[in-house]
Formats: C-alpha cells, sequence, structure tokens
C-alpha cells in the first residue's frame, strides 16, 4: 500500500484554487448518468448529497436513522468557526490555520488545513442563504463568540443548539433535492459492507432494518460519512447508535485507518451518576468562556460550594495558566481535571467531577445575560442532575467526545481505495492529535459542501461511459453472504450475556488504558485483555429475536464486534507512538511539569494501518507531515 | 426505588399488540427513563425474553429519536422535557408507569414502542427549505436580520421533529410541526422568495398524511421544546394569503 496525498504543488494559499482548475469536470449531460453513494446523512453526508444531487448526478442516501434529521451532528452545541474576522479582532484565514495546525499539535496536514480555514467562510454564508437562525447583534449583524484555544471571537453559534441547526440546513436541501427525484433516501438502512471489484468502490451492501433484508446497491461512488467511534470506550458523549462499523468494514476491505489512538476527550461534560449510565452529556465548551473551574483546596472539604470562602478554592486552570485560564485546549483542561479528581480533591457524591462556577459571570453581567447564552445549556443540566446551577455550580467532568482519527484520506478525501472518499468525522484528515471546539462542524461542512462536490466529480471524470458494476456480480452476492453469515451466527451463539454487557466491559477497558493518559504496560495489558474478552463476546453474547424484522440486539451485535476489533489498533497505535501529543497522552513522554512531550523527529507523520487479516495485526504505513508554514512549538497555553 | 412498568408489545406493523407488566426493582432517582428501559431489557434478555424495542439515540433531548406515552402523557409528566430527558425523580417510589408508542394514524407502529414517522419528512420535502443552491450564497452580513426577528425564528427552528405534538392531538394533527417549519423560514427575509408557495405546498402535504386542527392546544404542552401554537395561528394567516397570492403570481406569469 502506498500513501500519496496528492498534495498540489506551490504556494499553500493557492494550491486548492489550482487543484480545482487541473480538476476534470464532467459535463451536465453526462452528471445524470454517474450514480454517487453517501453512507451517513450527517452535516458531511448530507451536504455532500444535496451539493452532488444539485450538480446534477443521481445520490442514493443511506442512514440506519427513521430521518436523515437525527444524525448525530443534530447534537453538537457551542458552535461553528469561520475566519470572517466580523470582530474585527485581527482573525484571518490565515489565523485560523495557524490556530488549528497548533491546536491539533502538529499531527495534521497543513494543505488540508490551509484550505479548511479558506472554505470557513463560505460556510457561514451558505448556512445563513438557508436560513440557519445563527445568533445576532441588535444591529441586525451576526454575532460571534470565542472558544477553547484561541484568542479571537470566530465562532458562529444558535443558541446552544449550533449543530442542530446547521443539520436542519443542511438536511432541508437534501429533503428538497429528494422532492426534486435528484436523491433516493433510503433511511432505516444499515450499511455493513463495502464491495470493491478490480480494485475500485463499486457499491455496498446493506441491510433493511425494519424488514432484515440483506442487499446491495452499486454506483460510481461511495462516500462515507459515518462519525466516529467514540462509543468504543461505551460511555461518551456519542449518540447511542454512533458506531464504526461502515468504516471499519471499508478498512477491512482495504481502506487504510489512521491516528486512530487519536481521540478527545472532552473536559466539560456531567459526570456519571451511577452503574446505570447509559451515556454521558455534554456541556459545551462555551461555558467556559464565562464559568471558572475549580476544586476545594483541602480534599476533605465538605462544605457545600458557596459556603467555600474564595481563599480556600483552587482555580487550578487559572492558577496554571495565567494567559488562557479557563480557556486552555481541550486536552489540556481534561488531563488538569483528571489529575484533580485523581488527587481526591473531586465533588459531588462520587468526587468524581470539578466546579464550572458562574456566580461571579452571573454578578457581573446578571442573570439574564447569562440565560440568554446559556438558558438551554443551564436547563438541560437542571434536568439532568437535578441541581439548579443559576444557584450552585456545575459538577463536570472529562468524557469522550470526538475521534480525530478515522480512515486516511489523500487531499480529495479519498481512501486507499479508489472511489471510496470519507468525510467528515469518520476521515482522519484536518485536527490533526486535538480538534478545536467549535471545528468539527466547520470541517464537517467544508468537506460536504465544498470539496467532495469537486473531487467526486474529478474521479468519476475518468469513469466516463463505464457502467456501475451490475449488483448481480460474485463481488456482491458474496459479501451479502458474508453479512448474512454473520446475522446467523450472531443469532445462533445463544450464550448467556446481553451485547450491551459486552459493550461495557470491553470500554472499561478502553477508558481505563486508553483514556486520558496511556502507559506502556497498560497498553500491552489492553492488547491481552481486548482479544480474551472478544472470544467470550463470540462465545457467550445473547442475541434473541430472528434476523426478518426490527432487532435493535442484532444491530448492536454487530457493530460491537467492530469496536472490539477497532479497539485492538486502538490500543496498537496509541503504544507504537512513543511520544505525547494532543489527545494521546502517554505517561512516558511528558516535559517535567507534566506537559506532553513530542518527538518530532521521529513521530511527525500520520500512522496509517493496513488490515492484514482477522487474527494478524496491521501493518503500519507512515504519511511524513511537514510543516512549510506553522513551525512546530510545543504548546504553551501559560 | 420500585417501578411496574404496563408496557405495549406488539410484534410487528401487522401483529396484535397488548400490555405486558414488567418489575423495574432497585432504581435509582438520577436514572433516565430510558435506562429504566435498559435495566428492563437486560432482565428480559437475561430470561429469554426479546427486549422491548423503542427509539433513542443522542440521549440529549434533541435528535428527536425517543418519544413515548407516559400514563397517557406525550414524553410524560413534564413541561419542556423529551423522554430521555425524563428522570426517575419525577416519580413516586411504587408507582405503576403506563408506556405506549404515539398514537396516530399517520405513525403505523413497526415493533413495540416504535412507529414509522417518516410523514413529517414528507412536510419537508415538500417545501420546508430555501432554494440555495451550494455556491450561490451571498456574503453573511449583507442580509442584515433584526435581533426579534432571528430570535423568533429561532423559536420555532428549535422543533426537534419527535411527533409528541401529533400523539398529544386528539386529532392526530401536525399543525405545530408544520407551522414551527414554516414560520422559522417565513420569518427570515431570506424566506420570502417562496414565501407563499413553500406555505401552500407544506399544508396541504401535510393535509395528505394528518388530521385537522380544532385548537385543543395539547401539542404546546406536550412540546419538548415548548413550541407555542402561535406559529400555528401565523401559518393559517399565511396559508389563506397564500391562497390569493399564489393565483396572483400565476396570473402575473410566474411558475407557482
Amino acid at each position: 500500500m502506498e500513501l500519496n496525498a496528492h498534495v498540489p504543488a506551490g504556494p499553500i494559499q493557492e494550491q486548492w484554487e489550482s487543484d480545482q482548475f487541473n480538476m476534470k469536470l464532467v459535463s451536465p449531460a453526462n452528471k445524470r448518468r454517474f450514480e454517487v453513494i453517501v453512507v451517513g446523512s450527517g452535516l458531511a453526508g448530507a451536504s455532500a448529497a444535496a451539493s452532488l444531487a444539485e450538480l446534477g448526478y443521481h445520490v442514493t442516501v443511506f442512514s440506519y436513522h427513521d430521518s436523515p434529521r437525527r444524525a448525530h451532528s443534530i447534537a453538537a452545541q457551542g458552535g461553528i468557526n469561520a475566519a470572517k474576522n466580523y470582530q474585527n479582532d485581527g482573525d484571518s484565514v490565515y489565523r485560523l490555520f495557524y490556530d488549528t495546525v497548533k491546536g491539533g499539535d502538529f499531527r495534521s496536514r497543513e494543505s488540508n488545513v490551509y484550505r479548511l480555514a479558506s472554505l470557513s467562510v463560505n460556510i457561514i454564508d451558505q448556512c445563513v442563504a438557508q436560513g440557519v437562525p445563527f445568533a445576532r447583534e441588535y444591529g441586525g449583524m451576526l454575532e460571534n463568540r470565542s472558544f477553547g484555544g484561541v484568542q479571537v471571537s470566530r465562532t458562529f453559534y444558535a443558541r446552544g443548539q449550533t449543530g442542530q441547526q446547521l443539520l436542519l440546513g443542511a438536511y432541508s436541501a437534501l429533503m428538497r433535492q429528494v422532492g426534486l427525484g435528484a436523491v433516493t433516501l433510503v433511511p432505516r438502512t444499515e450499511m455493513l459492507d463495502l464491495v470493491v471489484v478490480d480494485g475500485r468502490a463499486a457499491g455496498v451492501v446493506v441491510r433493511d432494518l425494519t424488514t432484515g433484508e440483506v442487499y446491495s446497491k452499486s454506483a460510481h461512488a461511495v462516500i462515507l460519512a459515518t462519525g466516529g467511534y467514540g462509543n468504543v470506550y461505551y460511555l461518551s458523549t456519542n449518540a447511542k447508535k454512533s458506531n464504526v462499523t461502515a468504516a471499519w468494514r471499508a478498512h477491512k476491505r482495504g481502506a487504510a485507518f489512521a491516528n486512530a489512538c487519536y481521540t478527545q476527550i472532552h473536559p466539560t461534560c456531567i459526570p456519571a451518576s451511577g452503574e446505570h449510565q447509559s451515556k454521558l452529556t455534554l456541556m459545551s465548551e462555551s461555558l467556559r468562556n464565562d464559568g471558572r473551574i475549580w476544586v476545594p483546596k483541602d480534599a476533605n472539604d465538605a462544605r457545600p460550594a458557596h459556603e467555600i470562602p474564595e481563599a480556600d478554592r483552587d482555580y487550578y486552570l487559572e492558577r496554571q495558566y495565567p494567559s488562557f485560564g479557563n480557556l486552555v485546549p481541550r486536552d489540556v483542561a481534561s488531563r488538569a481535571a483528571k489529575r484533580q479528581v485523581d488527587s481526591g480533591r473531586g465533588v459531588g457524591p462520587l468526587k468524581n467531577g470539578v466546579f464550572l462556577d458562574f456566580a461571579e459571570a452571573i454578578g457581573r453581567l446578571g442573570r439574564s445575560e447569562i440565560q440568554e447564552r446559556y438558558g438551554n445549556l443551564f436547563e438541560m443540566y437542571d434536568r439532568i442532575s437535578g441541581e439548579d446551577p443559576y444557584g450552585t455550580p456545575m459538577r463536570i467532568y472529562p468524557a469522550t467526545h470526538y475521534t480525530m482519527g478515522g480512515l486516511w484520506v489523500d487531499y480529495h478525501l479519498m481512501s486507499t481505495v479508489p472511489g471510496c472518499f470519507v468525510g467528515g468525522e469518520a476521515n482522519f484528515s484536518d485536527h490533526g492529535a486535538n480538534r478545536l471546539g467549535a471545528s468539527a462542524l466547520m470541517q464537517g461542512l467544508a468537506d460536504g459542501y465544498f470539496v467532495l462536490p469537486y473531487t467526486v466529480g474529478d474521479y468519476l471524470a475518468g469513469l466516463l461511459g463505464q457502467k456501475a458494476v451490475p449488483e448481480t456480480h460474485e463481488a456482491f452476492k458474496n459479501a451479502e453472504r458474508e453479512v448474512s453469515d454473520q446475522t446467523k451466527r450472531f443469532l445462533g451463539t445463544n450464550g448467556k450475556h446481553s451485547v450491551d454487557h459486552f459493550h461495557r466491559e470491553l470500554g472499561a477497558i478502553v477508558w481505563d488504558q486508553i483514556g486520558m493518559e496511556r502507559t506502556r504496560s497498560g497498553l500491552e495489558q489492553a492488547l491481552r485483555d481486548i482479544p480474551a474478552l472478544k472470544a467470550d463476546f463470540d462465545r457467550d453474547v445473547r442475541v434473541l429475536g430472528t434476523a426478518d424484522g426490527l432487532n435493535s440486539s442484532l444491530e448492536d451485535a454487530g457493530r460491537v464486534a467492530d469496536f472490539f476489533e477497532l479497539a485492538e489498533l486502538l490500543a496498537r497505535d496509541a503504544l507504537h507512538r512513543e511520544e505525547s501529543c494532543g489527545g494521546h497522552f502517554r505517561v512516558e513522554h511528558q516535559t517535567p511539569d507534566g506537559e506532553a512531550d513530542r518527538d518530532d523527529e521521529n513521530f511527525a507523520y500520520v500512522g496509517a494501518w493496513e488490515w492484514k487479516g482477522t487474527g494478524t495485526p496491521q501493518t503500519l504505513h507512515k504519511e511524513q507531515l511537514t510543516f512549510d508554514y506553522v513551525h512546530p512549538a510545543q504548546r504553551s497555553y501559560k | 426505588m420500585d417501578f411496574t412498568l404496563k408496557v405495549w408489545r406488539q410484534a410487528g406493523p401487522k401483529a396484535r399488540g397488548s400490555f405486558e407488566t414488567y418489575k423495574a426493582s432497585g432504581v435509582s432517582a438520577d436514572m433516565s427513563f430510558l435506562e429504566v428501559l435498559d435495566v428492563v431489557n437486560e432482565d428480559l434478555i437475561e430470561k429469554g425474553t426479546e427486549p422491548i424495542a423503542f427509539e433513542h439515540d443522542c440521549r440529549e433531548g434533541i435528535c428527536g429519536s425517543c418519544g413515548v406515552m407516559i400514563n397517557g402523557q406525550a414524553h410524560g409528566p413534564n413541561e419542556r422535557t423529551a423522554t430521555c430527558q425524563l428522570h426517575m425523580r419525577t416519580f413516586k417510589d411504587g408507582d405503576t408507569i403506563t408506556v405506549e408508542p404515539w398514537r396516530a394514524a399517520a405513525f403505523p407502529i413497526l415493533r413495540d414502542l416504535v412507529v414509522n414517522r417518516s410523514a413529517l419528512d414528507r412536510i419537508i420535502e415538500a417545501g420546508g427549505f430555501i432554494s440555495v443552491n451550494t455556491g450561490s450564497a451571498v456574503e453573511a452580513n449583507m442580509i442584515p436580520i433584526p435581533k426579534v426577528v432571528s430570535d423568533a425564528a429561532m423559536d420555532a427552528a428549535e422543533c426537534i421533529g419527535c411527533g409528541a405534538c401529533v400523539a398529544a392531538c386528539p386529532n392526530g394533527a401536525a399543525q405545530l410541526f408544520t407551522s414551527a417549519k414554516i414560520q422559522h423560514l417565513n420569518l427570515l427575509p431570506q424566506g420570502q422568495s417562496e414565501r407563499w408557495q413553500r406555505t401552500e405546498a407544506m399544508v396541504d402535504k401535510m393535509e395528505e398524511y394528518f388530521g385537522g386542527c380544532t385548537n385543543h392546544g395539547e401539542c404546546q404542552f406536550a412540546c419538548p421544546k415548548g413550541i407555542s401554537i402561535d406559529f400555528i395561528a401565523y401559518m393559517n394567516r399565511d396559508y389563506l394569503k397564500s391562497k390569493v397570492t399564489n393565483r396572483k403570481l400565476g396570473g402575473q406569469g410566474f411558475a407557482t
């Protein structure tokens, strides 16, 4: 396998434009001869499908939800970055590019990040035109706020529901194309295999989740926009159904999987309240703009928060990082919170959180201003915890939130399987080892609205005159058989424990050994424990019911089986990366004051893994990263 | 806490359904309603009975997947709270809780508590968008929008499409859902060019699937986002006007 990123030549500011000019075009009359499959209907999937259909391609969208609008992009709260510089505070495309490369701890591809930063401004225009009701100033202009890891205000938002509003915008564009007949929408249908014929993506095998029917759909190109793999931890802020299956099955058909160990633990989530916890809820990072994070200085301080005087509080982020304070990037904030809780100074009944306190901000701005900014988040917190954050400080703790790793893609977002493109969180591309807040929405929409419609066209132009591989081809039939066989195996195992039981156990291993801090011995232990648990799962899982109807245990079984394999790769990738960077923190590699100790000499590369068959470890391929514009330095937020 | 759950079980769209009774014991007040269903399902699997099928995904009250009738109320007793955000501290120890799927002609049951809500997508498809192809947008600050207008549009746009309004309505009407989408777009300057076509198309599509509104107002109390029935009044006004305006535009030779 050869990794060629196909980065265009020339100065970084001109690369995308010259690349666009050099791309082959497909004439309007020929576009309708091409079939494109989009899997997933989140920001990247819905925007790509709508934009490709507007161009004239015929698009089929598969979603396992009942409606495309339910994709997990909907849950993003805080905002979307764009280098509009409306605030006149010194922002620019170059600064957004610089911040993203630095925030990613110098592990992303500069060219991709520059393109992302330059497209960010078009995204805002597009979304406003669609009717996305972003927050506005009284004069009618768009409002911005600041976010962790940066010193300018470039984040656009719609109350605490920015993801929802952006997704509804993309969904409306998609539904318009459905109404026009340019998109065939197939809801409640899950992709279970990628079919590759003569080295090219030829289509997918799917299962209709209501009837259980397994069938194939062929196309000239396949776009995977299927999100991240945070649920490998079992407890995460991801939606319950979010999974790695589509990406993983593409990996097993030849798509390299990159940087699996870069997982983002978000600092501000509501701590677990007990064993029954089924998922964790994020409280937008924007809260750190006005909230102050602290713990009592004395671990045994049992007084309620408001009775603890200032002198007995430790605002540890403000103390350790005076220039960024509570707005340090996510990885830094998360590790700092973990250290407080590990040292016994955690707060709450289970001593598993730290305070995020708004008393000072309410005093300064008034309750109504805080309500205007964060009202819905406060309500959400109250509903979940039963505590009123206007009176009592919130309790927060880090939780898995986003995965920077994913399928390897080149500059055109094409994986190592020609014709298989990957957009949004499912690819590894733009965030390096750590994603900055409000950049996920930006990337998903940049990929879908402004990158894939061009690059997919360039690929298709080379296929002019060719028909899609027929679904009767034996590669499709074999893949269908494999999918049906797996289903039968799950239903026939008839063991003792539910799928969820195994998922929880797997999550515990991954969180303990491959969570916020990783050690060599822990990772080696994980590499022994995960296969052992997988063997138990294969032998002892209990999936009831039948294959010919709605059966959520059966759906989960396939997803958890893939999480097992992914977890092994996660451990292997984390073990081989003998450095600390961004979301990957190896205890052996830290500076004397406990910060990440990066090794640019030996590890400034993308680690892309090639599948070698079940039971055989993947092999590593390296894409060397060069930094011609932003020179690597140790990130300092002090 | 201990609860008795009476849950609607139905094996498939055409199968006969009935209530089954399950015990949920050792429940913590901090558990969400869906986590109680998780616990009951774990028990059922242990005993060899197929688990209860229910919709859920984000469990943060935003995706709109979840939604069941709890003691006859859509999303349960708390105002502005989706099922996934309903916590057991709301109930009394020992309560019997009845759990049913949404009941509406437009939402056929697929299995147990899962219904098919795709009729809502059909309404959006009919006109719930602003026709602007990718790439043809103007610079965002070229369209100043008064904050009050933008806020009102956002109030409507918050709809999560869960279908509680339909389930709560004695007529199975989707006026609240449809009006929220229409008004989100009709309030904004960007939405003006298609305002009248949009309104007529979406209302007409809605009427193909759903019942009529007779001003019960149950919908706004069931709505987990607290969307106001005022939007229905605005929609009715725009619908009436659209019947005249669309003909007038048509008479001037514009396509409608």
